[in-house]
């Protein structure tokens, strides 16, 4: 299975999350929000000007910064 | 009286349980230590009264934003009888992910399972009962906003054990580990031993601060990254058990409400324009006398009839009038000329009403033989000081209500998601937008609302730089002054003056922000990862229940800071400095006028100082008064231009003819050019827009800005301003001042820039040469 990262994601694009990087707050808060591994996720849209991104996961939208987004990587 | 504590993730519905609950019996106060509304309430409906605290909305117990080191230590430290979750029940994987922390600590627990009608409304379905086996503490299915499972969530509350020991959903692969932590917390005989151990084997920082902790964590983790481990075995404990739980029927796929709505307003193109309409007309619908327009965009263009052109009412001249009846008068509260806008309205109503009390009360005591000092202290002093701030109440509340509606209904996460990569430029994130836009209207909300930034740098730097988006308080500046211009010297257009002043306000506070975030802020720019809550439409009683929180705290306020400063300015204004009492006309031998004289030269390099001859301390007096509240601004102008004898009509309220009477005085005496006059006028405009706000837009900063910050903002303020003013003054005066100010600006860019790459750092340099 190919793995990419969350940032370079397409909308529409699915998949299931492998890894979170990351360090101290950042992973925290990606940890508390229900980015872990094995969670599914759907790309769903950009913001207007390219960044943040918004993704469905766990059954709910999610809205992080590429450069966050860059933490997880992710199986498609 | 048992306490229980309210816990749950944002947008949970726990607000409206807790009014539910609690009903009017709510009062807020603070959080100890922290300032941070802490909502408390009587529950009445059962056999024994329960005092409910409403802990604020948070996703975890990490230390992640203010919010959930206070619902933590809350728990932990005020030992309550209990605490009430509520969770969720369309969103539960992320809402259970709260539970199994809360399950940890030696609590009584009792799980809330919220919007079952919605859940069952798409076709899903919940089994409560398996949940409260799964979870091991009861589960009831209430529905906040219909007030149903509200008694028999409260009877089995009432009825749980007095105690109950923490237990985790991690025992099945972290037992070891978990166990030797356990041991550490056991021995060092702190409550709830489970919770502490399991949160310093995630490396928490709090708990990383004990001392042995470090040690204990190392011992007991050999050095494995657990952190990682812990979130995801939650969550998988929770899918695993949720595939019990939880039955769906309607597989993802099909568009929501939400993406519906989303798909207009999040859209590629259309997203920042209708944006911007909608905060145009949440500006127009509080603060404007022309409500859509109706009278034509310009005042050529309109048509309708004034009052006085009716001839229902007697023109007095200088903007007041004497309307023919009591029906007229009515009227006036909707219509003169244009019709008013909603905030305009409700302003018009209450101002009426204490126009009659204020009047009463004054004619009352000249009747009774009072004294001309007694009944001045009263009428103009304390009751106009009141009134004038109390007025402001209406507009404050209406742009409350349409900013509650817009956060409520989930549209302002969407504008935070949508101009974060303007705001990321700047070192801040999407979310810093809504104060900012909020202080517009009045800084005091703008400040508090400030608590919904995670990050302490970007929290202090935005409550710097709310004053210089303008206020409504500040506007009869901008328009009192910018019609003094135009009238006095027959230049420019006093609209333009008046947007050009709010777009400097906005660049002052983008030129101090990337300021800060260079030097004495510094920091990475904060994370911008948040929830995207449903669309749905916000509870009437909740809004007015907000709304109602306001009002209190506001009227507060006024009738205490206020109060007092109000009588101590009175007082100083009719007071000479043998303690005798002088009438409005002998103002100019008052303390305040003393002061005044003393501090003009420091107005100086401002234009609005010395240089304005023997009549220039009314500008001092005038800024200094603003510190207390700005509309006192003008009204000093309009008091001290009548002692003057700059003007000898009647006061106005907007204050352009005694301006321009004051002007034209000050020509007549100085000499001084028109250039250098405007450029001093426009000076003291931005003076009073970049100085020190109000005194309650101070209370309030202090209370939310982190220790020790407070007197750093107030150097701050006076700082910018006297920049700013010096800048415009200078520039616009001489000119050629210009090329020093850009050599100055250019090298203090260069300074900065060169420090934070590490080549040059003038301050270490400077330690050194005195080493």
């Amino acid at each position: 299975m190919a793995t990419k990262l969350l940032s370079e994601f397409t909308v529409g694009e699915k998949g299931k999350i492998k890894s979170v990087t990351g360090e101290g707050k950042v992973r925290r808060r990606l940890f508390d929000m229900g980015v872990t591994p094995g969670a599914e996720l759907i790309m769903r849209k950009k913001a207007p000007l390219g960044d943040p991104i918004e993704i469905t996961l766990r059954g709910y939208e999610l809205t992080l910064r590429k450069s966050e987004a860059a933490c997880v990587e992710v199986e498609v | 009286m048992k306490t229980f504590a309210l816990a749950g993730n944002p947008n949970c519905g726990k607000t409206t349980l807790f009014n539910a609950l609690t009903g009017a019996t709510a009062h807020v106060g603070n959080w100890p230590g922290v300032t941070v509304d802490k909502r408390e309430g009587v529950y009445k409906g059962g056999n024994e009264n329960v005092n409910i605290v409403d802990l604020p909305g948070i996703y975890s117990l990490s230390p992640y934003t203010p919010e959930e080191v206070i619902s933590r230590n809350f728990i932990l430290d005020e030992h309550p009888d209990g605490i009430i979750n509520i969770v969720d029940a369309t969103n539960l994987e992320r809402n259970l992910y709260l539970t199994t922390q809360l399950l940890e600590m030696d609590v009584p627990l009792i799980v809330a399972l919220n919007m079952m009608d919605e859940v069952e409304k798409a076709g899903d379905k919940i089994n409560a009962k398996t949940l409260e086996d799964a979870l091991g503490v009861p589960v009831v299915e209430v529905s906040a906003l219909k007030k149903t499972g509200i008694k028999q969530l409260m009877d089995r509350a009432a009825a749980m054990p007095k105690t109950r020991k923490g237990r985790t959903v991690l025992a099945d692969t972290l037992k070891a580990q978990i166990e030797s932590a356990c041991a550490y917390y056991q021995a060092e005989e702190v409550s709830s031993p489970l919770f502490h151990a399991v949160k310093l084997l995630e490396s928490d920082e709090l708990e990383l601060a004990r001392k042995g902790a470090k040690q204990t964590l190392e011992e007991a983790s050999a050095g494995e990254d657990l952190e990682a481990v812990i979130a995801d075995e939650r969550y998988k404990y929770i899918s695993e058990k949720l595939s019990d739980v939880k039955v769906r029927k309607n597989e993802k796929g099909a568009l929501t409400k939400s993406d519906k709505i989303d798909r207009v307003l999040t859209h590629r193109i259309w997203a920042i324009p209708i944006f911007l309409v909608i905060l145009f007309f949440v500006f127009h619908l509080t603060f404007s006398e022309n409500l859509f327009f109706l009278n034509g965009f310009t005042e050529d263009m309109g048509w309708m009839p004034s009052l006085v052109d009716l001839g229902l009412s007697t023109d007095l001249g200088g903007g007041n009038q004497e309307y023919n009846n009591f029906g007229v008068e009515i009227l006036a509260i909707f219509y003169d000329g244009a019709v008013y806008s909603p905030g305009v309205i409700l302003t018009n109503i209450l101002n009426l009403f204490l126009d009659h009390i204020s009047d009463g009360i004054v004619t009352l005591m000249e009747n009774g033989g009072a004294a001309e000092w007694a009944t001045g202290l009263v009428g103009d002093g304390i009751l106009g000081g009141i009134f004038a701030v109390l007025g402001f109440l209406p507009q404050i509340l209406t742009l409350f209500l349409f900013f509650s509606i817009l956060e409520d209904t989930g549209y302002m996460a969407r504008i935070a998601f949508v101009l974060d990569r303007i705001f990321r430029r700047f070192g801040l994130s999407g979310r810093a937008f809504m104060p900012m836009i909020m202080g517009f209207g009045c800084s005091l909300p703008a400040t508090i609302n400030t608590r919904t930034l995670a990050d302490e740098k970007e929290r202090t730097a935005t409550i710097r730089v709310i004053p210089f988006f303008s206020c409504g308080a500040k506007l009869p500046i901008l328009t009192a002054v910018a019609g003094g211009i135009v009238a006095a010297f027959g230049i420019g257009n006093a609209d333009v003056i008046t947007f050009g002043m709010y777009v400097l306000g906005v660049c002052t506070a983008i030129v101090c922000v990337l300021l800060m975030r260079n030097t004495s802020l510094k920091g990475e720019t904060p994370p911008f990862i948040m929830e995207l809550p449903a669309y749905h439409l916000p509870g009437f009683r909740n809004l007015m229940l907000h709304l109602w929180d306001k009002t209190k705290h506001f009227v507060k306020k006024a009738f205490t800071i206020i109060f007092a400063s109000t009588i101590i300015i009175w007082l100083f204004s009719h007071l000479s400095w043998r303690w005798s009492y002088l009438p409005d006309e002998e103002m100019n031998d008052s303390i305040l006028a003393s002061l005044g004289m003393f501090l003009q030269p420091v107005f100086t390099p401002l234009g609005f100082g010395s240089q304005l001859g023997q009549f220039g301390w009314v500008f001092a007096v005038a800024a200094i008064t603003g510190l207390i509240a700005k509309e006192n601004v003008i009204a000093t102008f309009t008091t001290l231009a009548l002692c003057i004898g700059a003007y000898a009509g009647e006061g106005t309220e907007e204050g352009i003819e005694e301006l321009t009477g004051l002007i034209n005085i000050i020509i007549g005496d100085t000499g001084i050019s028109q250039g250098e006059f405007t450029a001093a006028l426009i000076a003291f405009i931005a003076f009073n827009m970049t100085t020190i706000p109000c005194f309650a837009a101070c209370a309030t900063a202090k209370a939310e800005l982190p220790k020790g910050k407070f007197k750093w903002t107030l150097l701050f303020w006076v700082a910018t301003s006297y920049i700013v003013s010096a800048m415009i003054y200078t520039i616009g005066a001489f000119v050629w001042p210009l090329a020093i100010w850009v050599a100055v600006i250019a090298a203090v860019v260069a300074l900065i820039v060169l420090r934070n790459i590490g080549k040059f750092d003038i301050i270490k340099i400077f330690k050194k040469r005195k080493n």
